[in-house]
C-alpha cells in the first residue's frame, strides 16, 4: 500500500511538473505565413519588401510568459522587393550582403513590462538583433498570442499548440552598416520592421 | 532611311505608352512581380506572397521614350531621298 502511494505520489508530481514545463515551439511554420515586412520613407522614395525564410526555437511557458525566451532567424536571401534591380542591390554588398552575411537574428533574452490578458501578453523583449553581421542589444515591444489546443486547425492529425508573435519597431540603417552612405532623401535611414510570425508546439 | 527611323520611333513610342496603359499606368518603378496579401484565419497572420506579373513602370515609360526621342533625332541627320526627275 505504501509503495503504491510513493508510485501515485510520484506519478502525479511528474505530470505536475510535466504540465508547468515551459513548451518550446519551432518558428520553422509548415504553411510558409510567417514573414518579416520592412518599411523605408523616405522623402523622395517609398522602398518596402519582405521576407518569409523565418524560423527559430521559443520556449514559452503559459504560466509564465514573462520567462520566454528562444531565437528567430530570417534567412536573408528570401528577402524580396518587387523591383528586380532593386532586389539585386538589396542583396548586393552595400545593402545586405547577403552572400557573407546570410541570416537575421533576434535572440530574446529576457522580457520586461510583461502585461498578460487571456491568451494575450504583452511585453518588451530585451536581446541581441544581428543584421549584416553587426549585433546590437535592442528592446523591442512585442505581442505574444498562446493559442492552446490550435495546432491542429493548420496542421491537420497534428494535436497541440500554437504561439503568434507580433513585433513592430524601427532600426536605424547607419547603425548595421546598410549602405550608410546612401543619400537620407532617398533612403530613409530608418527601417520599420514589422514581424508577424507562428510557431507550433506539437504534443508528444 | 529617315522615314524608316522615324517609323520605328512611333512603334517605340507607342509600345512603350501601350504597355504602360496596359499594365496599369503604374507610377512608380518597373514590378516583375507584384504582392498579394493572404490571411491565415487561425493565426490571423497576413502574409504577403508574389506572384510574376510584369508592370511596367516609369523607368520603362521612361526609357521607351527616350528611345524613341533618340530615334527620331537620329532620323534628322538623314535627308529626304529626291525623286529622280
Amino acid at each position: 500500500m505504501k509503495t503504491k502511494l510513493v508510485s501515485l505520489l510520484t506519478l502525479t508530481a511528474l505530470a505536475t511538473s510535466a504540465l508547468a514545463a515551459p513548451l518550446t515551439f519551432d518558428f520553422k511554420d509548415p504553411k510558409g505565413v510567417n514573414n518579416a515586412v520592412f518599411k523605408l520613407d523616405a522623402p523622395l522614395e517609398a522602398i518596402s519588401g519582405s521576407a518569409n525564410g523565418v524560423s527559430g526555437i521559443v520556449t514559452f511557458d503559459p504560466e509564465k510568459p514573462g520567462d520566454t525566451k528562444g531565437k528567430i532567424t530570417v534567412d536573408a536571401t528570401t528577402l524580396h522587393v518587387p523591383h528586380p534591380m532593386m532586389k539585386d542591390h538589396l542583396h548586393g554588398p552595400m545593402w545586405m550582403d547577403v552572400a557573407r552575411n546570410k541570416e537575421i537574428t533576434f535572440e530574446a533574452k529576457a522580457l520586461k513590462n510583461v502585461k498578460t490578458t487571456g491568451d494575450k501578453t504583452a511585453a518588451d523583449a530585451s536581446g541581441t538583433l544581428t543584421i549584416k553581421g553587426v549585433a546590437k542589444e535592442v528592446t523591442v515591444p512585442v505581442t505574444l498570442t498562446y493559442l492552446k489546443g490550435k495546432l491542429g486547425q493548420r496542421v491537420p492529425k497534428m494535436e497541440g499548440d500554437l504561439l503568434v508573435i507580433r513585433a513592430h519597431f524601427t532600426i536605424k540603417r547607419a547603425d548595421y552598416g546598410i549602405n550608410p552612405g546612401a543619400p537620407a532623401e532617398k533612403v530613409s535611414d530608418e527601417i520599420e520592421l514589422t514581424l508577424a510570425i507562428a510557431g507550433a508546439a506539437p504534443q508528444k | 532611311m529617315k522615314k524608316a527611323l522615324q517609323a520605328v520611333a512611333s512603334l517605340v513610342a507607342v509600345a512603350a505608352v501601350g504597355t504602360w496603359l496596359a499594365t496599369g499606368a503604374h507610377r512608380g518603378w518597373t514590378k516583375t512581380s507584384v504582392q498579394k496579401m493572404t490571411l491565415d484565419e487561425v493565426t490571423g497572420i497576413e502574409s504577403p506572397s508574389y506572384e510574376k506579373k510584369f508592370v511596367a513602370g516609369v523607368d520603362f515609360l521612361g526609357a521607351g521614350l527616350l528611345a524613341a526621342g533618340g530615334l527620331a533625332g537620329i532620323s534628322l541627320f538623314f535627308r529626304h531621298q529626291k525623286k529622280p526627275d
